[in-house]
């Protein structure tokens, strides 16, 4: 499949070479990023012209890029001040090197040819608190949810959707729970009010406890031959 | 005149037919149904959020929790998605157990969902019929893992450990006597891969018994034919996968599509339907276990004569021997580390998807170098064929509800995730 996605890659830099911002081919997959104004155009283009054929759309998720980078604790500052089991929040500031970071939401959109035999990965950067993007339901159906799932949990708003609910959160949820800012126990608990006779809602009761620090370690073995030089 | 309003009906949470917690909002006009409105997540549970706090060896136990009766195959794809973003390879034997597993997986989600399936619409013995063969496959599972359902079985690099040479036997107790126990221990005299393969020989014959019951019968023909019928561009563009495309007659199986493991070298056939209505679906489902038997028969074959390793030798991101541990200084090391921290993986993302026995079920992981994935993305197939119910049961009748949300093979701990 090696020949066939770099020939996609071409494909696709040729055809696209106004509204693409970037085709990168990692690990035998391809990903097209595009500003969301030229989402629908792209799309409409990919399912129908024979040489994409995208017939399936396999997935949509939203991402949170704003907190990609950062770990809780660097390993260089640990030998002196030691770390705490346990330990709440974190202390490092954002490493601000990755062109990833604090890039607020995106969308990502999981693409199938059944006719080439390949999958496409297209992803929309946005931004603002509740960004907004087109909605792509009247090119795959099978959008529906998943978009619907993507603001439920993201907030991120899909125009021209039909149903545009909640999906997966309580009735009457408030928040959207896969923001990085979302705290892990969440803002909220149920629990049985003997006295009132009904299930009443209060805020948690229990703190998150970080058991096993998140950390970036520089591994030697996955340097690409560039980064070593750069590095030199 | 009296004036006559469609009414509004609530079927579930709490209904045996909605296979979990499914809470459907009909719109009915008189027993047709005009709208249907699923309401899910009554099981959200927020896994992909949780993944996001733990290492990534830890989550592999949610995976089994998704979709509660595929469960390997859910490792499967999380495995193989952490491979593909640390670029290793498991070696040839774990391969071949994966396949097997995920075959052996395969048979047990489909005894389940003709079991139920059979039981929604009126068919009574064949729930008892699938359960006895499900319980031989669930030994499988504990004498693999030691457990019956949550296996963590498979790791990133391989599978935990190597098959038993052993198969676990009953004990006389007072509701057995030995006579009986004898009896039920005659094929766990050998080894697990002895006793796949008796199994294995016998299947098939278990497959005719249930098409006996279903196939030409009546009353399930009458329940399952012409009903939700799906054209294959819809399903194309409603996002099915797996027995659900292939009953609308579209070829397409990941397992022959895009090889993972060793299935290229597998010989298996894909089944496929013409109509697209619940009886061509039940159809592909049946020949698809008599397939996996086919896949189970050639891996125990293969396992028999090859033994080797079952995990990669690298002790960054697998943890070393116990006898190893307690004399060497820097496999003690190499364990501390992978338990409190677990391993870094480099940055990226991927996509990896396997031929889950509902479809196509695949994981989107993005990882920023750390030792927790950034996002973890779950495309579940069930998500997609529930989405489409409202235009499966349009114009059918209220009974009809409970065939499609059987031939849909809906398991809410995957949909809600």
């Amino acid at each position: 499949m090696t020949e066939s996605t770099a020939n996609l890659a071409a494909k696709l830099e040729e055809r696209f070479s106004n509204e693409l911002l970037n085709c990168i081919v990692d690990r035998n997959e391809v990903t097209l990023e595009l500003a969301a104004e030229h989402l629908l155009s792209v799309c409409k283009v990919l399912r129908d012209d024979e040489q994409f054929a995208f017939a399936q759309l396999s997935d949509v998720c939203g991402v949170d890029y704003s907190a990609y980078g950062q770990s809780d604790w660097s390993t260089q500052d640990s030998t002196s001040t030691g770390f705490s089991r346990g330990r709440h929040g974190k202390d490092s500031p954002s490493d601000s090197s990755s062109n990833e970071a604090g890039q607020g939401f995106a969308v990502v959109y999981h693409l199938l040819s059944l006719t080439n035999n390949i999958r496409l990965r297209l992803r929309c950067h946005l931004s603002g608190e509740y960004p907004r993007i087109p909605s792509v339901t009247d090119i795959w159906s099978s959008a529906d949810w998943f978009e619907r799932e993507a603001f439920d949990l993201f907030g991120i708003l899909f125009d021209g959707h039909p149903d545009l609910r909640r999906l997966l959160t309580d009735y009457g949820f408030i928040g959207h729970p896969f923001r990085k800012d979302f705290p892990l126990e969440g803002n909220v608990e149920v629990r049985y009010d003997p006295d009132k006779k009904r299930v009443v809602y209060q805020p948690v009761t229990i703190t998150n406890r970080v058991l096993v620090p998140r950390v970036i370690r520089d591994d030697n073995r996955f340097f690409t031959p560039e980064e070593e030089q750069n590095d030199a | 005149m009296p004036e006559i309003r469609n009414m509004t009906m609530n079927f579930g949470p709490q209904h045996p037919a909605a296979h979990g917690v499914l809470r459907l909002i009909l719109e009915m006009d008189g027993e047709v149904i005009e709208r249907a409105d699923p309401h899910i997540g009554l099981l959200h549970r927020g896994t992909e959020k949780l993944a996001e706090s733990k290492p990534f060896n830890q989550s592999i136990g949610y995976m089994d929790r998704l979709d509660y009766v595929s469960m390997m195959c859910n490792e499967h794809a999380y495995v193989m998605a952490i491979e593909k973003l640390l670029g290793v390879t498991p070696p040839i034997r774990a391969q071949y157990i994966r396949v097997m597993f995920a075959e052996i997986t395969r048979v047990l989600n489909h005894l389940m969902w003709l079991g139920a399936h059979g039981l929604d619409i009126g068919a009574m013995t064949i729930f008892l019929y699938c359960f006895r063969e499900r319980e031989d496959l669930m030994d499988c599972y504990e004498a693999v893992s030691g457990t019956r359902m949550h296996a963590t079985y498979f790791r990133p690099g391989g599978v935990y450990r190597d098959l038993p040479s052993m198969m676990p036997k009953y004990e006389a107790s007072k509701w057995h006597n030995q006579v009986e126990v004898d009896r039920l221990n005659e094929n766990r005299q050998g080894s697990l891969l002895d006793f796949i393969t008796s199994f294995t020989d016998r299947f098939p014959g278990c497959i005719d018994e249930y098409e006996t019951l279903l196939t030409d019968n009546r009353i399930w023909k009458q329940r399952t034919v012409g009903i939700a019928e799906v054209s294959p561009e819809r399903a194309l563009q409603l996002g099915f996968t797996g027995p659900m495309l292939r009953g609308s007659g579209i070829e397409w199986d990941l397992r022959k599509k895009q090889p993972y493991d060793v299935y290229d070298q597998l010989d298996f056939d894909i089944p496929v339907g013409t109509n697209g209505d619940c009886y061509d679906r039940y159809l592909v489902r049946v020949e698809e276990m008599r397939q996996s038997n086919r896949i189970i028969q050639q891996c125990a074959e293969w396992l028999k004569q090859n033994p080797g390793p079952v995990m990669i030798d690298d002790h960054k991101l697998v943890p070393p021997r116990r006898e190893e541990m307690k004399d060497d200084m820097e496999s003690l090391i190499h364990h501390f580390k992978l338990f409190t921290e677990g391993y870094c993986v480099p940055k990226g993302e991927v996509y990896s998807a396997v031929e889950h026995p509902k479809g196509e079920f695949g994981i989107y992981l993005i990882s920023d170098g750390a030792n927790k994935p950034y996002r973890l993305k779950i495309r579940a197939p069930g998500f997609a064929h529930l989405a489409s119910i409202n235009e499966m049961v349009k114009g059918h009748m209220l009974a009809d509800v409970v065939a499609v949300i059987g031939t849909q093979d809906i398991v809410f701990g995957e949909i809600d995730r």
